[in-house]
């Protein structure tokens, strides 16, 4: 048994912060409903990355958006409205990421929610709360980056450098399903349903918690390091270092340790705590100039041995070769109702030992329409 | 009154992944006991980053365990052990992070525990799951994230490997493991029974990843392609995703149709017709874009942009971030009250429940602090 089975979530939400809580909850056993606007849909159908195109669609809508429905109804339109109503009706959790006030106009706010069914968890993201002078931007990952501060936290001493993916959007998704769930869990106990909000804004800030607390406490900006960071408040070894033939990652280890069991003479000069962060520059010069001498599996076969943190570094095609990624059976394959079938990934969550995966695919646009209209709506078209 | 008011956690875990988790279950309304070692505490107490350690222990450690207890034990010490099973009998919900096979030595693996609480929800974070190559191997973030391929999304693709500068595999993973404790409780609610709660940071890891992973297993297996200009946000976004240097700042600019961005720039884009070239020659289009930004003042640009529609930010330091009005009005700041009056700022909770914002004055416990209490509650001793 699934945890959340027989919830119905119903998903107002778009692109990726929404819609990635959805999938979550979707993956431990709840029913989830897209809402999506006829002819065009989630407007992440058609958001592509590197030009590629799965089944006429982008590959990240086919990411997020696998084992849930799709219900096209116009959010303008009185019929399609009356319909929505009753589905709300029926729902547990009720979700979206409009900007603030969109839902007021709408007629689907929590207030209005609330009245058709008092017990109703309402989650809803915004990028930047609904108050402050930054409310009405986009609410988009880059610019969260940005104005956050956490642009300066990766890649080498320098400019921005942001992160990779959409780092912002993933965070809120997560706050939110994490809020809906604690709403659900007192709901099983008092019957209350709740509001839930977050912001990419609170998220981003949230990630940063332990360089925020500690800007407060020495109102010192984060340095990094000239050459290998990974970390711009810890000292050598911490970072990425190349070998003869790859790359590997160094997590710890005093320095005149890692001097004696790498043989490098040089760093055997650095006997003080202190002296990793104070002259950490310099001494990853000489790190990385020695690990260069060697290849990867020399150096971890000598340093996992006296049980230094340290990892060859993959790239993905490498990972999935590898037995400790093979074991973990992370990679699922899913179909769409038309027999497009597609590799992704499953949910990271296992429970009483199981995997949560599911072999639904993403839905067509509004290809639930007559199945929700019977089940939950309770009148034909 | 907070969503998980009457929840018991017994928080055996180190570090940050599982504590995070102890954090986040906090201030949504749980008792959090953490159960520490005599004196010394927990492991975590030590890890700082710049070397501040504030009451004894490291501000990271207060970070991450504010608004908990502590509970001195020693799991190795009969009438120690005696004690935490009498607690273990009133908890909840229990979490470790301990390598496979610690928590087996003790007597306090999943089937003892349930033997002791049959409704216990048992929650267990590694680094690379329980079985395979890797089960045995250090569980840290930055490991993690080079083995993940996650290290190749960021900056250029001549920079190497680029890790994320802050502990992001820890915390995504927690993020997780609260998502699972609370389907796990909703499960329990149905089956009145114990469950089993299993993440790992690697996982996770992948998990933070799925988009561009999908985009990976469907693309015909093509690794991500960094863009060689500096700057740049995203490997599979077009241009001009990225940071660009301005005449004195930076700033950032997101997805949006080329040409229109051109014309507000002062620039014509319109050489690059079709929307796939605006990846595939992105380079080139930043590089013109770089050109023309770097003319003008961040303000000139956003004023402009930002009156024409366009997705764009300025990139802010903490120094600017935190005083900044559009984060002031989230009231993401809050402070701790330490032993001895003094008070410490850090982050809240980025979860609003019925419109409230989540606050605790609590600060993280000395090793033991409540153990008379708890002893005397529980009638442990």
């Amino acid at each position: 048994m699934k945890p959340l089975e027989d919830y119905l979530i119903v998903d107002f939400s778009q692109f990726l912060s929404g819609p990635s809580a959805a999938l979550k909850l979707a993956d431990m056993g709840a029913r989830v409903i897209k809402i999506e606007k006829p002819g065009t849909g989630d407007i992440c159908r058609h958001l592509y990355t590197s030009n590629v195109i799965m089944n006429g669609e982008s590959s990240v809508f086919h990411a997020i958006n696998r084992n849930k429905e799709s219900f096209a109804a116009d959010l303008k339109n009185e019929n399609d409205k009356k319909q929505i109503a009753e589905l709300l009706k029926k729902a547990d959790v009720v979700m979206h990421n409009f900007r603030p006030g969109v839902m007021e106009r709408l007629g689907f706010d929590y207030a209005t929610v609330k009245k058709l069914n008092p017990n109703v968890i309402y989650g809803e993201i915004s990028g930047y709360g609904d108050t402050g002078p930054w409310r009405d931007k986009p609410g988009q990952d880059l610019l969260l980056q940005s104005l956050t501060g956490l642009t300066w936290l990766s890649g080498n001493a320098g400019g921005p450098v942001p992160m990779g993916l959409s780092i912002v959007d993933m965070l809120a998704g997560n706050q939110l399903a994490q809020g809906i769930l604690a709403c659900l869990v007192r709901r099983t106990i008092s019957g209350e349903g709740a509001l839930v909000q977050v912001s990419m804004l609170e998220s981003a800030i949230d990630f940063q918690f332990e360089a925020i607390t500690t800007y407060y406490y020495d109102g010192k900006l984060p340095e990094r390091s000239e050459k290998n960071n990974a970390h711009a408040y810890l000292g050598a070894p911490y970072g990425i270092y190349q070998t003869a033939d790859g790359y590997m990652a160094l997590a710890m280890g005093s320095i005149s340790q890692l001097g004696t069991l790498l043989s490098c003479d040089e760093l055997l000069a650095y006997t003080e705590v202190a002296q990793a962060f104070a002259l950490r520059d310099e001494i990853k010069t000489i790190l990385a100039a020695h690990l260069l001498t060697n290849t990867t599996k020399h150096w971890l076969d000598i340093l996992l041995a006296a049980d230094i943190w340290c990892a060859e570094v993959l790239s993905w095609d490498k990972l999935m070769n590898e037995d400790g990624f093979k074991v973990l059976d992370m990679i699922q394959e899913v179909q769409m109702s038309d027999g497009y079938r597609y590799r992704t990934t499953r949910s990271p969550i296992s429970i009483d030992g199981e995997h949560f995966t599911s072999a639904k695919g993403s839905p067509k646009l509004g290809e639930d329409n007559d199945t929700i209209t019977k089940q939950l709506i309770g009148y034909g078209n | 009154m907070k969503p998980l008011e009457g929840i018991l956690v017994l928080e055996f875990a180190q570090f940050m992944a599982a504590p995070t988790a102890g954090l986040r279950l906090a201030d949504l309304g749980a008792r959090v006991i953490k159960i520490e070692r005599p004196v010394k505490g927990e492991a975590g107490r030590q890890i700082a980053i710049r070397n501040i350690f504030v009451d004894g222990s490291s501000l990271v450690f207060h970070t991450i365990n504010r608004n908990k207890e502590s509970y001195a034990a020693d799991l190795k010490d009969p009438a120690d052990l005696e004690h935490i099973k009498k607690l273990i009998a009133k908890a909840d919900i229990i979490t470790h992070n301990f390598r496979p096979g610690v928590m087996e030595k003790i007597g306090l693996d999943y089937e003892s525990v349930r033997a002791i609480n049959p409704r216990i929800v048992y929650g267990v974070v590694t680094g690379y799951g329980s079985k395979g190559p890797w089960a045995l191997r250090p569980g840290q973030d930055l490991l993690i994230q080079s083995l993940s391929g996650l290290a190749y999304l960021s900056d250029t693709h001549d920079a190497g490997p680029v890790p994320f500068g802050l502990a992001t595999a820890d915390m995504i993973c927690g993020a997780h493991f609260v998502q699972g404790l609370l389907a796990a409780l909703l499960k329990r609610a149905k089956t009145n029974s114990s469950v089993l709660v299993e993440v790992s940071l690697l996982e996770s890891v992948l998990d933070l990843q799925f988009e561009v992973i999908t985009t990976y297993l469907n693309d015909g297996g093509k690794l991500p392609q960094r863009s060689g200009v500096k700057g740049n946000g995203h490997p599979y976004l077009s241009a001009p995703y990225g940071i660009y240097q301005t005449s004195d700042s930076y700033l950032s600019l997101a997805m949006g149709d080329l040409h229109q961005i051109g014309d507000s720039l002062g620039v014509d884009l319109r050489a690059f017709a079709d929307k796939n070239s605006w990846f595939d020659h992105r380079d080139e289009i930043m590089h013109i874009i770089a050109k023309q930004i770097a003319t003008q003042t961040t303000v000139y640009w956003l004023d402009k942009l930002e009156s024409e529609g366009i997705w764009c930010a300025e990139v802010l330091t903490y120094e600017q971030t935190l005083q900044h009005e559009g984060y002031q009005a989230q009231g993401m700041k809050q402070e701790v009250t330490l032993p001895d009056g003094s008070l410490l700022s850090t982050t809240r909770c980025p979860i609003r429940i019925n419109g409230q914002r989540l606050y605790s004055a609590k600060a993280a416990p000395r090793p033991g602090a409540d153990t008379d209490l708890i002893n005397q509650q529980f009638e442990l001793a």
